[in-house]
């Protein structure tokens, strides 16, 4: 752990500080889902960013699917009746 | 063609202030109408890939400039039709090689230092996120209301 230190260090006199790594693990942890079952001390690197990945490919496929579904959706109702249905969601 | 991003609007003026979820539905929508009426009906594949698009670049407006990875998906939207293999920008030894996996994943994360792509990793998943939560919205509300 302790060569971490030494690996992190940058080009500029400021150096990284584990501590400062750790926190930005925990806050990207906070944005993952069921972050309210995890602990908030010491994060592990390796699972935080194994867990965003994961995260995000899933993020992408949902993309990738929705799109497809609000193309079918284009592809029957006429553009109005998706133009009323985006503002009842966001009036929800 | 440039139509999913000219749909999109000027990039948000604000953006330490994060994406609001109108501002996001107001240019996801417009995007939307654009290709619903610029695309032939038959062509649903193509229709599916330029809602995609349009989802991206919409996002990616309304994070505006600030951001790296916002910054990373306009590149890659108005060049692509250059179709050209992105060639991984050389790091800088200092700053370490650290998450390659999770550089892949985020826009323009090949080039940027170890805390930067975290902070931006927290950041993109947001508007990700909130994106993904408009579209199901939109889908669900169609759904229930639709023919």
């Amino acid at each position: 752990m302790s060569s971490r230190r030494s690996r992190s260090r940058q080009m500029s006199s400021s150096r990284i500080t584990d501590e400062q790594i750790n926190d930005l693990l925990t806050k990207l942890q906070a944005v993952l889902p069921e972050a309210h079952l995890r602990s908030t001390d010491r994060v592990s690197a390796a699972k935080v960013l194994q867990d965003t990945c994961n995260y995000i490919r899933s993020l992408h496929r949902e993309v990738d699917d929705l799109s497809e579904r609000l193309s079918e959706l284009l592809a029957n109702n006429d553009i109005n009746s998706a133009q009323a249905a985006i503002i009842r969601s966001l009036l929800r | 063609m440039d139509s999913e991003n000219s749909a999109c609007g000027n990039p948000n003026p604000n953006p330490t202030l994060g994406p609001s979820k109108l501002m996001l539905a107001f240019r996801f929508l417009r995007a939307l109408s654009l290709v619903h009426r610029t695309t032939p009906a038959s062509s649903r594949t193509c229709r599916g890939r330029r809602i995609e698009r349009a989802a991206y670049a919409s996002m990616a407006y309304s994070a505006g400039t600030g951001r790296g990875w916002s910054r990373a998906v306009l590149r890659r939207l108005h060049h692509r039709a250059r179709r050209r293999a992105v060639a991984p920008r050389r790091l800088s030894t200092t700053a370490g090689n650290r998450a390659e996996a999770l550089r892949q994943l985020v826009p323009g994360g090949a080039g940027m230092d170890y805390c930067t792509l975290l902070e931006e990793t927290a950041d993109y998943i947001k508007c990700l996120s909130m994106q993904v939560e408009l579209m199901q919205g939109i889908v669900d509300s169609s759904s229930s209301y639709g023919p």
